[in-house]
């Protein structure tokens, strides 16, 4: 597991019904693309993050298929609509099978 | 120094290969196209690509994509050493059909952008990323 991971979610606290609200989100990782070589010359492994996926209240807002390419500390910015009070929940999934969590919760008035 | 006539074959048929080696580069980016769209036909235009002119660091080149009412976004960087680099899967509860991230570029190259839209349809655009220090370490 590569160490020091931690997500970091940026989420309005509350929204009116129905509306679209754009988060945030970014996750310290190296990222390691497996092209990279070490002083010895040999290939660094590759170590990525392969998929992000969104939900919100059990709905999927948003699935990502990460390839090496996608740079170190991924950052992601997109839009949800929120139909109702609930939670988003946020899962990363790396190459060595751990998974990293957050879940943020929204109030809608 | 005498050339047989095998020899001669073979130099020319390896000539020949030189010439459509640089053709492969694109083929493969082709191929993870048709892999995207099944084979189906991609119109140009109708997908917002958003990266700069120029990036003066390969390794975190800001990028946005956007298509009305698309479903999946895929981005291809054609100038990398695997080249893709993200798909996007929009859900029900996407508020609009865009996301924006961070990538990286080993060289200047194309990124491009290819959309499955609502109507099951596909559109691609491609922008030019020049690059002053290249991504990819090494």
């Amino acid at each position: 597991m590569a160490s020091g991971v931690r997500p970091r979610v940026k989420v309005p606290r509350s929204a009116s019904a129905g509306e679209t609200i754009t988060i945030k989100t970014l996750i310290s990782h190296p990222m390691e693309s497996g092209q990279r070589k070490d002083s010895d010359g040999n290939t660094i492994p590759r170590s990525i993050i392969n998929r992000f996926v969104v939900d919100f209240n059990g709905e999927n807002v948003l699935d990502v298929k990460m390839e090496p390419a996608i740079s170190t500390n991924p950052y992601f910015e997109f839009e949800a609509k929120v139909p109702e009070s609930g939670d988003f929940h946020f899962t990363w999934y790396d190459d060595d099978g751990s998974v990293y969590e957050d879940t943020q919760t929204i109030e809608v008035s | 120094m005498q050339f047989t006539r095998r020899e001669t074959l073979a130099l020319g048929a390896g000539a020949a290969l030189m010439t459509v080696l640089p053709y492969r580069a694109n083929a493969a980016v082709e191929d993870f196209v048709t892999e995207f769209t099944g084979g189906a036909d991609v119109a140009e235009g109708g997908v917002d690509l958003i990266a700069p002119e120029i990036a003066e660091n390969g390794n975190t080149v800001p990028i946005e994509v956007a298509a009305e009412g698309a479903s999946a976004i895929m981005v291809l960087a054609a100038g990398n050493p695997t080249p893709p680099v993200a798909t996007f899967n929009f859900g029900p509860l996407a508020g609009a059909s865009r996301a924006a991230t961070r990538i990286r570029l080993a060289q200047t190259q194309d990124v491009i952008a290819i959309a499955k839209l609502a109507d099951g349809s596909f559109a691609r655009t491609s922008s030019l990323v020049k690059v002053t220090i290249g991504g990819c370490g090494g």
